[in-house]
Order: structure tokens, then C-alpha cells, then sequence
């Protein structure tokens, strides 16, 4: 912090880089009078609405991966590959099919956290013991919705966590790189307005938010979940 | 009640071009009988058990349990495998409960029932732990009793207390032979413990290798409950030893080379004109 403002007086940053009073009054300006709730709120619904459909798709998709060989070997591949484009790269046709809109940005989310769900959900549900699954069949699940709901999610829950952390780190990511673009209300649209005015603290102010935000929601959220699970599981004690 | 006839399987191997673990295979259970199958490893004892259950598909022969073809898994015959297979994040009670659950009974129906199997078992103190918080045996118990919440006709135990200690396991076996004389279910139980077999069942059918087959058929005609200072329990599992002495040479022949023997004494005691070699 002390580094910082020295570093600000004496080096002469001048505008391009706030100082610590200036990004603090940036803080308190944005959400008293500013719209860093409403940007914040719309940023996060965005988030969600992808959030929980890439997690749905990609559990799909790694259940069809680990049960079909054929399907793993052609889309499972393909996948793979697809996995390696920063999902920003789609946002051209994303634009093109959708608009620049909200639809887009979620689109271009979704694909960033879809694709590592289902490389994860899939090592999960190969990773199940044919023991349980044999438990299971005997036990009258049968091998359609019920074996899948109560005995291949739970038993694959541990790498689905996993999955899930990362894709949420992916999913924030992706956002703020469409909404850069996009238009609307976001903490993107932000970044991007800021920048046109030259407001440098403002800029920083909602990095740090960013970045906040990614560490809570993993740290509360998701790690105690998984904690939690791993306790039940006896893979920690 | 089971019925097995001209049951056979082959597994394709890489040195070899097919490898016969089941030929000609036929035997049957009758109604509230205990029998257990005992031979060496690789004899398909357990592959035969699959068979029944419905993990496996016989590539020839019939399985037939009551009067039905085997064609799948189903909740009239139920395993209680080696290593429990219960799942990890259900409770001691769900555990129990989770074949009635299948079947669409109430929670309140499928809960009494499941206590009613956890107190059999002696695990009344424990239905809200988790399945890693139990000691080997416990976990085995839990197993034992989430088969019989589900009403078998049949119980299938493939080498259930093979990975526990002796005393724990001369205690289940005491325990198991109990509900099997309370409970009248038909018992397939799989081994290599020979005294575990002759303590527990009516008949024991030993099997050979290379290919697996019934060998011999032995009787226990001890009374109940089996006494292992009972004599007649002696002589059959002396009897029964030598029965498997034969294949546990070809066992391990196979592993280790010809020239080793189990059978006769081989290691001779060093003479003394060797003793003073070194000296």
C-alpha cells in the first residue's frame, strides 16, 4: 500500500494508474452514487444463468462420455480441442447469431465453463466402482434416471466439485471478457466505459471486485461444499 | 432355489488363445440350503457367482433360479460382496434402506424395516454413521443387512470375510449361521477358508482349475449349530484339504514353475557334512 502511493508521487503515474486514495473514493463513490450495485448484480445474474446450464450440459455430456465409447472417442475428441479455444473466440459468431446483447455474453459463458465440466463430470463417472454400480443393479435401480441420479452423481460428486470450481473460475472469465464488448450493464461494461473517460481508479476499482468476488464465492461456497462432501466421504478427516 | 447345468466361460488371453475358466459346470442349491463353493484362486468360483446374480452372461448352459431363467440382477438374488460396496455417502440407514427405496416403499416403512435388519446385525448404535467411520466388520455387517432388508429368496456371499481378522470373522460367521437358521434362506456362500466352509454349510462342493469344475461333493452331516471341536467337522475339513491339495499344486505351479512342490515335503534340513563348509 505505502509502495503503491510512493510509487504514485514520485514516479509520476499522473492518470494512468490510480492512487490508493483515488481508488478508494472510486469504491465509495461507485456504490454510493455510481452503478457498481446494479453492474455487480447484472455481471452475477449473467453469470448464474450460464453457470447453472454449463454445469447441467457438461454433466450430460461427461455421463454420455464415460458410457459410450463411440461418442467418446468422436465428440469426446473433439471436445478436447474445443477445450483449448479461449471461449472469447466465439463471441464473433455469438454476435453475429444473437447480437450484441446479454444472450451473447451468456452464450460465450457458457461455452467457457461447459466444455472443463464435462472433461471433469466424465473422469468422475468412470472413476465410479463396478462394485456400487453392481450394489446398485441388484438394489432394483435399473440403469435408467434412477441409477444415474442416486448412485452415479453422488458416487461421482468428488470430481464434480472439482469440476465445478474450475468451470466457475472459467464461466467469471468468459464474462468479463464478453461484456468488454457487450453492451448493457456489467462490470465489463464498466471496465470498457471507464477506460473511454480515462477513469483509471474506477478501472481498478472494479478489478478489485472482480477478483473479490471470485475468491468468496470459491472460498464460502464451493470449498466448504467440498469440504463437506469429502468429510462425508472419508477422503479427509 | 438354484439350478446350474452344463455352465461354461472362456476369457480370450493374450499368450494363450482362449483360457476355459468354466467347463461343464452343473450343480443345484436346493430351497433354504447353505452351500459353499471352495476352491483355489482362478478357479471361476467367482465368475460362477456373478453367473447367478446376473453380472455375467454364461456363454453356455442354463441358469435357472426359481424355475426362471437367470437374465440380469434382480432383487430375489442378492450379493453381499467382499468388499461391502456400500455407498459412501449414505448413512449406516440409507444404506440399509436404499433397495426398499427402489421398490417404492414409504420412508417410514423402508426406516422400520432397515432398523429391524440394523438390529440383527447389532448395529443399532450406529445407523447414523457414515460407511468409513465403521470398523471391517461392521461395514460387513451393514452389507449383510442391506441384503436381507431386500427379502432374498437367495443370498449370494462371495468370500464375504475373506479381508477381516480372525476374530471378527469367526464372530460374523457365528452371527451368519445364526440368520441362517432364523431366516431359512437359501445360501450360496464362496471361500477358499475351508473351515470356514465345513463350520458354516451343509455342502461343500469343491472345485478344481484349469479348467473350473465341480471335483467332489461333501456333505456336513454335523448338527447345528456346527461345534468346531465337533470331530466329524475335523475329518471332513482334513478331508476336503487333501481333496484341494492336488489344485493348489496346479495353482501354483503355474505361478512359480515345475519344480516347486507342495505336496511332499521338499526342504531338507541341511546334513551336518554341509555345516562345516565355510569353516
Amino acid at each position: 500500500m505505502i509502495a503503491w502511493d510512493l510509487g504514485y508521487r514520485y514516479l509520476h503515474w499522473g492518470w494512468k494508474f490510480p492512487s490508493p486514495l483515488q481508488t478508494y473514493q472510486a469504491f465509495v463513490d461507485g456504490f454510493t452514487q455510481g452503478h457498481l450495485w446494479g453492474s455487480i448484480s447484472a455481471s452475477l445474474r449473467r453469470l448464474l444463468i450460464s453457470f447453472v446450464i454449463s454445469i447441467a450440459i457438461g454433466t450430460t455430456l461427461g455421463f454420455l462420455f464415460a458410457r459410450f465409447r463411440f461418442f467418446d472417442q468422436t465428440f469426446g475428441f473433439l471436445v478436447v480441442a474445443l477445450q483449448t479455444v479461449p471461449s472469447i473466440a466465439w463471441l464473433p459468431f455469438a454476435i453475429i447469431w444473437f447480437g450484441l446483447n446479454d444472450t451473447a455474453v451468456i452464450f460465450i459463458t457458457t461455452i467457457g465453463a461447459t466444455w472443463t465440466m464435462s472433461m471433469a463430470s466424465r473422469t468422475g463417472i468412470m472413476n465410479i466402482s463396478t462394485l456400487h454400480i453392481r450394489a446398485a443393479q441388484m438394489m432394483g435401480t435399473g440403469n435408467g434416471f434412477r441409477m444415474f441420479f442416486q448412485v452415479m452423481i453422488p458416487a461421482a460428486f468428488p470430481h464434480l466439485m472439482t469440476g465445478i470450481r474450475v468451470a466457475w473460475a472459467f464461466a467469471w472469465r468468459a464474462l468479463v471478457a464478453g461484456e468488454l464488448v457487450a453492451k448493457g450493464v456489467g462490470l465489463g461494461q464498466m471496465l470498457q466505459d471507464s477506460r473511454d473517460i480515462g477513469d483509471t481508479a474506477s478501472i481498478l476499482c472494479v478489478v478489485i471486485i472482480i477478483a473479490i468476488i471470485g475468491t468468496i464465492s470459491d472460498h464460502l461456497c464451493f470449498k466448504r461444499l467440498e469440504d463437506k462432501i469429502m468429510l462425508r466421504f472419508g477422503y479427509i478427516k | 432355489m438354484i439350478e446350474i447345468s452344463n455352465v461354461g466361460k472362456s476369457f480370450a488371453e493374450r499368450n494363450r488363445e482362449h483360457y476355459i475358466a468354466l467347463d461343464q459346470v452343473s450343480f443345484a442349491v436346493k430351497k433354504g440350503e447353505f452351500v459353499s463353493l471352495v476352491g483355489p484362486s482362478g478357479c471361476g468360483k467367482s465368475t460362477l457367482l456373478n453367473m447367478i446374480a446376473g453380472f455375467e452372461k454364461a456363454e453356455t448352459g442354463i441358469i435357472e433360479v426359481n424355475g426362471h431363467k437367470v437374465k440380469g440382477p434382480g432383487p430375489d438374488r442378492v450379493v453381499v460382496f467382499q468388499e461391502h460396496g456400500l455407498f459412501p455417502w449414505l448413512t449406516v440407514l440409507d444404506n440399509v434402506a436404499f433397495g426398499l427405496k427402489q421398490r417404492g416403499l414409504s420412508k417410514k416403512e423402508r426406516h422400520s424395516i432397515a432398523l429391524e435388519q440394523i438390529k440383527a446385525v447389532h448395529l443399532s448404535k450406529f445407523i447414523d454413521r457414515y460407511p468409513h467411520q465403521l470398523s471391517g466388520g461392521m461395514k460387513q455387517r451393514v452389507a449383510i443387512a442391506r441384503a436381507l432388508a431386500m427379502d432374498p429368496d437367495i443370498l449370494l456371499m462371495d468370500e464375504p470375510f475373506a479381508a477381516l481378522d480372525e476374530q471378527t470373522r469367526s464372530i460374523l460367521q457365528k452371527d451368519l449361521e445364526e440368520i441362517w437358521v432364523k431366516t431359512q434362506k437359501t445360501i450360496l456362500f464362496i471361500t477358499h477358508n475351508i473351515r470356514e466352509a465345513v463350520m458354516l454349510s451343509d455342502r461343500v462342493l469343491v472345485m478344481s482349475t484349469q479348467p473350473g469344475k465341480i471335483k467332489k461333493e461333501f456333505i456336513v452331516q454335523a448338527a447345528r449349530p456346527h461345534s468346531i471341536g465337533d470331530p466329524l467337522i475335523h475329518h471332513l475339513e482334513s478331508k476336503i484339504t487333501e481333496e484341494l491339495a492336488d489344485e493348489l499344486e496346479k495353482v501354483v505351479r503355474e505361478e512359480m514353475g515345475d519344480e516347486y512342490r507342495i505336496k511332499k515335503n521338499t526342504f531338507s534340513i541341511p546334513s551336518v557334512d554341509s555345516m562345516g563348509f565355510g569353516i
